[in-house]
């Protein structure tokens, strides 16, 4: 069988695989591009054919290895994702996202009355209360939450 | 009691038992709030009121229940005066505060302000109210009116009437109900109506619950009918207003069917939801519901600051 290449390899980076179909473009929002290092190139791909998940999207990022608070955003978003960190052409590192239980940060509560949105010093903090599809709870208001793309912070 | 040092900012965070054993002790503290014994339980406790938000009722029942334990109030009670006029973030207001006192009792207009008092603060915590969310002690207090009443919670018919979406104190009180094991009956106009993933919260803990708006029917066959503030500025429009206020109105007439051993609680003030002549009828208990504030109060203070009547 000849199996066609759609993304180049890379050196080095991090390859995020079996994105949920049309997601990828959220998954580059909370890469945040303008934290790339400016020789580094980013590759998409949309709407790949996925034996474990249908269709899928992928993104590979050179020269850049995640913070786990962008592992857990990922998780958030693109559940069904793999990540792999590339060193020298090489996978040194493959595993799935793993949502935690709770989630500092990355989502901001839509409760406009809620006190994480009223300058306190803190972050909004959110407990995962369901997995399945994914509904999280403010921890503060209590206010649940499943519609992320919409209330990023 | 395991309550010493902990904070109370929402009803979920007390178990059914922990409640049970707080209605118990708020009993053997009636004597004391009526002032017919002493108590030095909170001797030397100082409890910050920070009050955000006008309040009456809510901080006079708390610095009564700190006074009649012993104990004394340092008080904020108007948020212009304070800090916050300034710029301080309520964090900084409330670690400072947590370094002049052994409890902080608070009420502030956001939600989810008591839970960051609570990481704020290296002392306990009491919500006394934050926003449209959580009024645990309304609750507590509220149940309490109910065991003085009936002896068991279990089993309770309660009638939940008129605003089930926005009033704070509904939404902790459906909660416990549903936790000890009453039924609850939900009487609201459409626009009112509890909100979905509170009811689906109760559906979950397998709480029995009917809908019917129709008061006198929900009346019928009721043990408590739990009467709620109909906020007049959730509404767009007076008219819109004084439709919905005028259709919930408690008066002999729709009292006429119920039980005789039917009690009406409402968390007042009232606005209207309840004539006052119920107020000459054996149903009426919210006075004593106000009443039962200082001994629940006193009760769970007790219990955070660890006191002991000596």
């Amino acid at each position: 069988m000849v199996r066609e290449l759609k993304i180049t390899p890379i050196k080095n980076g991090t390859v995020i695989d079996h994105i949920g179909n049309g997601l990828a473009l959220e998954v580059l929002r909370i890469i945040g591009i303008k934290e790339l290092d400016k020789d580094s190139t980013v590759s998409i791909a949309l709407h790949v054919r996925s034996g474990k998940i249908g269709w899928k999207d992928m993104v590979k990022v050179e020269n850049m290895e995640l913070s786990p608070r962008k592992v857990n955003a990922i998780a958030l978003l693109a559940p069904t994702a793999t990540i792999s960190i590339i060193r020298d052409y090489r996978v040194q590192d493959k595993r799935s996202v793993d949502l935690p239980e709770r989630i500092f940060g990355i989502v901001k509560c839509p409760n406009p009355s809620c006190i994480s949105n009223q300058s306190e010093p803190v972050e909004s903090q959110f407990h995962v209360i369901r997995r399945r599809p994914v509904v999280l709870s403010c921890a503060y208001c209590e206010r649940q939450v499943d519609e992320f793309l919409k209330h990023l912070a | 009691m395991a309550l010493k040092g902990r904070d109370l900012v929402s009803i979920r965070d007390l178990s059914p038992r922990e409640i049970t054993d707080l209605l118990r002790a708020s009993r053997k503290m009636i004597p004391i709030a009526e002032g017919k014994k002493a108590s030095n339980a909170l001797a030397g406790k100082i409890v910050a009121m920070a009050f955000f938000e006008p309040s009456t009722r809510t901080r006079l029942s708390f610095e009564a229940a700190v006074q009649r334990l012993g104990g004394r109030c340092i008080t904020i009670a108007d948020s212009g005066i304070s800090s916050m006029k300034k710029g301080e973030s309520l964090y900084d207001t409330v670690r400072m505060l947590s370094s002049y006192s052994d409890a902080i009792v608070i009420r502030h207009p956001n939600e989810g302000a008591a839970r960051l008092a609570a990481d704020a603060s290296d002392k306990p915590v009491i919500n006394a109210g934050d926003g449209a969310g959580q009024h645990p002690t309304q609750a507590l207090l509220d149940l309490a009116t109910m065991q003085e009443a009936f002896g068991a919670l279990a089993g309770l018919k309660v009638v939940l009437l008129g605003d089930l979406k926005y009033g704070r104190t509904v939404h902790s009180l459906a909660y416990a109900l549903g936790i000890l094991g009453s039924e609850l009956v939900l009487a609201s106009p459409p626009a009112l109506r509890l909100p979905d993933e509170s009811r689906a919260e109760l559906d979950q803990l397998g709480v029995k619950i009917t809908e019917e708006p129709d008061i006198e029917r929900a009346v019928r066959d009721a043990d408590v009918l739990y009467v709620t503030r109909i906020q007049k500025e959730r509404f767009p429009d007076e008219g819109e207003y004084r439709k919905v206020a005028g259709s919930y109105r408690i008066d002999a007439r729709v009292l006429a069917s119920a039980k005789p051993r039917l009690i009406v609680m409402h968390p007042l003030p009232r606005a209207g939801e309840i004539d006052p002549e119920v107020d000459r009828t054996p149903h009426a208990a919210y006075f004593r519901e106000a009443f039962l504030a200082v001994p629940v109060r006193m009760a769970l203070l007790s219990g955070v600051l660890g006191g002991r009547a000596r």
